[in-house]
C-alpha cells in the first residue's frame, strides 16, 4: 500500500480524537527528535491538539485515537473513514475499546448514575468499541500508550511504500531478550507477558511487576495455559481475571480468558 | 465583533467548543461546551483492588498521568495509615518534576506561545523561528526522560504503587540526565526572560487563588489547601469547602466554594501563594522579572509556568544529585477497611481524590475532582470580564483572544469529563 500521492505534493495526514486520554496523540508530540522532520515530510492537515489550521480533506492518512462510546462518535467515524485513504487505529482505545470498555461488562447506566447527578442528560452508548467494529481499518497500532517508535516506523514505512516492521513476539520474549529475571518463576507474581503483544520492551517485568496487558493479545498466546498457570499465583481475589479485564478487556482473546479465570475462581469458592 | 462560534478548540487537551453570543453589540451568552465523552472512571474503579487504582486513574489523562497516580496513591495510603520513607517521598517529588517539565514546556511553547506570536501552531512557528521550537522540544524531552528513567515510559509510567515504587530506578540512568537538566535549567531561565516581553492581552481579575501549601517545600504532594482569602484546610476537609454543582446551562458539574463563589487553581495560584518556597534560582528569576504579585492576568500564567520550570529543573537536579536509595522501595500493606483523601498539584491545578475501601482492599467508592472542573466557572467568568474588550475587536482578533484565554488555562478536558455532561447537539 502506498500513500505517496502521484503528484509531488506531500501526503496529507489527519489526526482524530475519539474517547481517550490524549496520551497516544501526545506520543506524536513527544517525538521531540523527529517531530520537525515529520512535519516537513508530511502535510499535517488536521491535528487539533497541535494546530488551529484545518485543511479540508480528503486525507491520504487518517490516524484515530480513542474508542467509539457515543452515538455521535458512531456517526463521525464513518465520515472519517470516507475522508481518509488509509486509516490507522492508534492505541488500545482505538484497537480494543480501552479502559472505558469496562462498561461492556456492566450496565453503563449504573456507572452514569454513580458518577453524574443527572444521567438523563448524557448521551452515551452501552459499550465502548474499537474503530474496527464500525469501519474497515487498514492498520492497528496497539499500546496504552503506543510506543512512539512504532508510530515513526509506521509513518516511515508508509512513506517508503513498504510493510511496517512490527515486533512479532510477545512481551515474554522481549523480557527474555533483556535478560530480566522472570517475575512469575522467581517471585510468583502473575504476569500476562506470555500472551501479550510485544512492543513496550517488557516495561513491567523490568520494574519488578507483572505485565498488565496494555499492548493487547498476542496472536501466538496460549490463553488457557496462561489462565490455568497464573490463577494459583493470585495474591488477591481475581487478580489474573482483573489483569485480563483492564486496558484491553474487550479484545476477544482477553474476554474469553477473563471469563475462564472468573469461572475457575467461582469453582474454587464453591469447593 | 459578532457572535463567536469555535466548534472545536485547538491546542487544548481533549475536546471542547466555545460559544459567545452577541446581540446588538452586547455579549448575551458565553458557553464553554464540553463534548468530550464521559468515560465513567469513578464507576468502574468500584470493585477493583486498591493496587490497580493508580494504573487505572493514570488513564484519565495522558498529559498528567503522574498527578492521577500520586493523588490516588496518597489517598489510598491515607486509608491504610501508610507512611512512606523520605527516600520514596523524594522519588515521588522527582517524578513530579519530570511531569511538570514536560507538561509546562509543552504548554508554554506548543500550546500557548503560538497565540502570542501570531502563529496557528508551533510547527508554523518552527518555520520562522526554528531554534525556539528546537529548544522547546529539547526542554520537554528532558522531562519525559526523567519519567522514563523512573517509570519506564513518560505516558502512563509503570513504577509507582501504593506504598512506594515497585523498584528503585537505577541511579546511573538518573545521574546520566544531569547534563541535560543543567542545560534545561539555563533554557528555563531564558524562557522566563523571553516570557516577560510577550504581548499579553490586558485583563486583571481579583481571583480567589487556591493551592496546596507547605511551609518547607513548593506545595505539590503534601501540605494544606490554602486560599488567597486566608482559609487553610486539610485534604480531609476539602469537600466541606469546595463542592461541585450540576449547572445545566453549561451542562457541566462546576467547582464552587461552599458560599457559591468561583476560585482559581493552577500555576498563578501556586506562584502567588507559594513563591517563598521556590528554589533559589527560581526565586532569583522571579525577583529579576520585577513582577507585581499577586499576578492576576490569566494570560500571564505562562510566566508563572516559566518560573515553575526553573524551579522544577532545579529541584530535579538537587534530587538526582542526592539520590542514593537504600532499603525497600515500598512498604508492605496491612489491609483494613477505611477511607482516605489525597491531593496533589497537577501542572494545571489541584487534583483531589477520595476512596473508600473494604477489609480486602477492594474499592467501594471513588471520587475524583480534577483541576479543570474547578476552573471551568472561572474560565467563563473571565470571558465575561473580557467581553467589553472583545466586542470592540474585529471578528478574527476577538475569536483568537477568546480562544487564547481558554488555552492559557491549560484546560485538560479529558480529565474534567467524568464530571461534564456530553454536549453534541450544537455540533451538527
Amino acid at each position: 500500500m502506498t500513500i505517496t500521492p502521484k503528484t509531488n505534493r506531500k501526503p496529507k495526514v489527519a489526526v482524530y480524537k475519539f474517547s481517550s486520554c490524549d496520551g497516544c496523540q501526545l506520543s506524536i508530540l513527544n517525538l521531540e527528535d523527529e517531530l520537525l522532520d515529520l512535519a516537513s515530510a508530511v502535510d499535517i492537515a488536521f491535528f487539533l491538539e497541535a494546530t488551529r489550521t484545518v485543511k479540508p480533506g480528503p486525507y491520504d492518512v487518517g490516524i484515530v485515537e480513542g474508542s467509539v462510546t457515543t452515538p455521535y462518535e458512531a456517526e463521525r467515524i464513518k465520515e472519517v473513514r470516507d475522508e481518509c485513504k488509509y486509516l490507522i487505529s492508534l492505541g488500545t482505545c482505538a484497537t480494543a475499546g480501552g479502559i472505558q470498555a469496562l462498561r461492556n461488562f456492566a450496565k453503563a447506566d449504573d456507572y452514569a448514575k454513580a458518577v453524574y447527578a443527572h444521567p438523563e442528560f448524557l448521551h452515551y452508548l452501552e459499550t465502548s468499541t474499537p474503530i474496527s467494529a464500525h469501519v474497515p481499518v487498514d492498520l492497528e497500532i496497539w499500546g496504552c500508550p503506543v510506543n512512539k517508535g512504532t508510530v515513526v516506523e509506521v509513518l516511515a514505512a508508509l512513506l517508503q511504500s513498504r510493510r511496517p516492521n512490527f515486533p512479532p513476539s510477545p512481551v515474554c520474549l522481549e523480557c527474555k531478550r533483556r535478560g530480566i529475571v522472570c517475575v512469575v518463576v522467581a517471585q510468583g507474581i502473575p504476569c500476562l507477558g506470555p500472551v501479550v503483544h510485544g512492543g513496550c520492551g517488557a516495561l513491567c517485568p523490568a520494574n519488578g511487576r507483572g505485565c498488565y496487558g496494555c499492548f493487547g493479545p498476542s496472536s501466538a498466546g496460549n490463553f488457557s495455559g496462561l489462565v490455568a498457570n497464573m490463577i494459583p499465583h493470585d495474591r488477591y481475589p481475581n487478580e489474573t481475571a482483573n489483569l485480563l479485564r483492564s486496558f484491553s478487556s474487550h479484545a476477544p482473546a482477553f474476554r474469553a480468558a477473563a471469563d475462564t479465570a472468573l469461572k475457575a475462581a467461582r469453582g474454587k469458592e464453591t469447593k | 465583533m459578532n457572535t463567536i462560534e469555535v466548534p472545536a478548540l485547538a491546542r487544548v487537551e481533549g475536546e471542547g467548543g466555545l460559544y459567545i453570543g452577541v446581540k446588538d453589540g452586547q455579549v448575551i451568552e458565553i458557553r464553554l461546551d464540553i463534548y468530550e465523552p464521559p468515560r465513567f472512571f469513578e464507576g468502574f474503579l468500584v470493585g477493583r483492588y486498591l493496587q490497580e487504582v493508580p494504573d487505572i486513574t493514570a488513564r484519565i489523562c495522558g498529559i498528567c498521568p503522574v498527578a492521577y497516580q500520586m493523588s490516588s496513591i496518597t489517598a489510598l495510603e491515607k486509608a491504610l495509615d501508610v507512611e512512606v520513607s523520605p527516600q520514596v517521598y523524594a522519588l515521588r517529588r522527582l517524578m513530579y518534576c519530570g511531569e511538570y517539565i514536560e507538561s509546562h514546556a509543552l504548554h508554554i511553547y506548543l500550546l500557548q506561545a503560538p497565540d502570542l506570536l501570531g502563529q496557528p501552531s508551533a510547527l508554523d512557528l518552527a518555520a520562522i523561528a526554528p531554534e525556539v521550537v528546537k529548544n522547546a522540544l529539547r526542554m520537554k524531552k528532558i522531562g519525559n526522560e526523567v519519567l522514563k528513567a523512573i517509570g519506564g515510559r513518560s505516558v502512563h509510567p509503570v513504577n509507582a504503587c501504593v506504598g512506594g515504587f515497585y523498584r528503585w530506578p537505577e541511579a546511573v540512568s538518573l545521574k546520566a540526565l544531569l547534563p541535560e537538566l543543567e542545560w534545561g535549567l539555563g533554557a528555563a531561565k531564558e524562557t522566563v526572560r523571553w516570557s516577560l516581553n510577550l504581548p499579553y492581552p490586558e485583563l486583571e481579575i481579583d481571583y480567589k487563588f487556591v493551592a496546596i501549601h507547605h511551609p518547607e517545600e513548593y506545595g505539590v504532594i503534601k501540605g494544606e489547601v490554602w486560599s488567597s482569602k486566608g482559609s487553610k484546610i486539610s485534604a480531609a476537609e476539602f469537600e466541606m469547602s469546595y463542592i461541585e454543582e450540576h449547572v445545566q446551562r453549561s451542562n457541566a458539574l462546576h467547582g464552587h466554594t461552599v458560599d457559591g463563589g468561583t476560585y482559581l487553581v493552577g500555576p498563578l495560584a501556586r506562584l502567588n501563594l507559594n513563591n517563598a518556597q521556590l528554589f533559589p534560582e527560581a526565586q532569583k528569576a522571579l525577583k529579576d522579572a520585577s513582577l507585581k504579585l499577586p499576578l492576576k492576568n490569566p494570560y500571564k500564567s505562562l510566566i508563572a509556568r516559566a518560573i515553575e520550570l526553573v524551579h522544577f529543573y532545579e529541584e530535579a537536579i538537587t534530587l538526582i544529585k542526592a539520590y542514593n536509595p537504600s532499603g525497600p522501595a515500598h512498604v508492605g500493606l496491612k489491609l483494613k477497611a477505611g477511607e482516605g483523601c489525597g491531593m496533589s498539584e497537577a501542572p494545571r491545578g489541584l487534583l483531589y481524590h477520595r476512596y473508600k475501601i473494604d477489609e480486602n482492599g477492594i474499592v467501594k467508592f471513588a471520587k475524583i475532582t480534577p483541576p479543570t472542573a474547578q476552573n471551568l466557572p472561572r474560565i467563563e467568568a473571565d470571558l465575561y470580564a473580557m467581553a467589553p474588550q472583545l466586542v470592540e475587536m474585529p471578528q478574527e482578533q476577538a475569536t483568537l483572544t477568546a480562544e487564547h484565554l481558554v488555552r492559557s488555562y491549560d484546560p485538560c478536558i479529558s480529565c474534567a469529563t467524568h464530571f461534564l455532561k456530553l454536549k453534541i447537539e450544537n455540533r451538527k
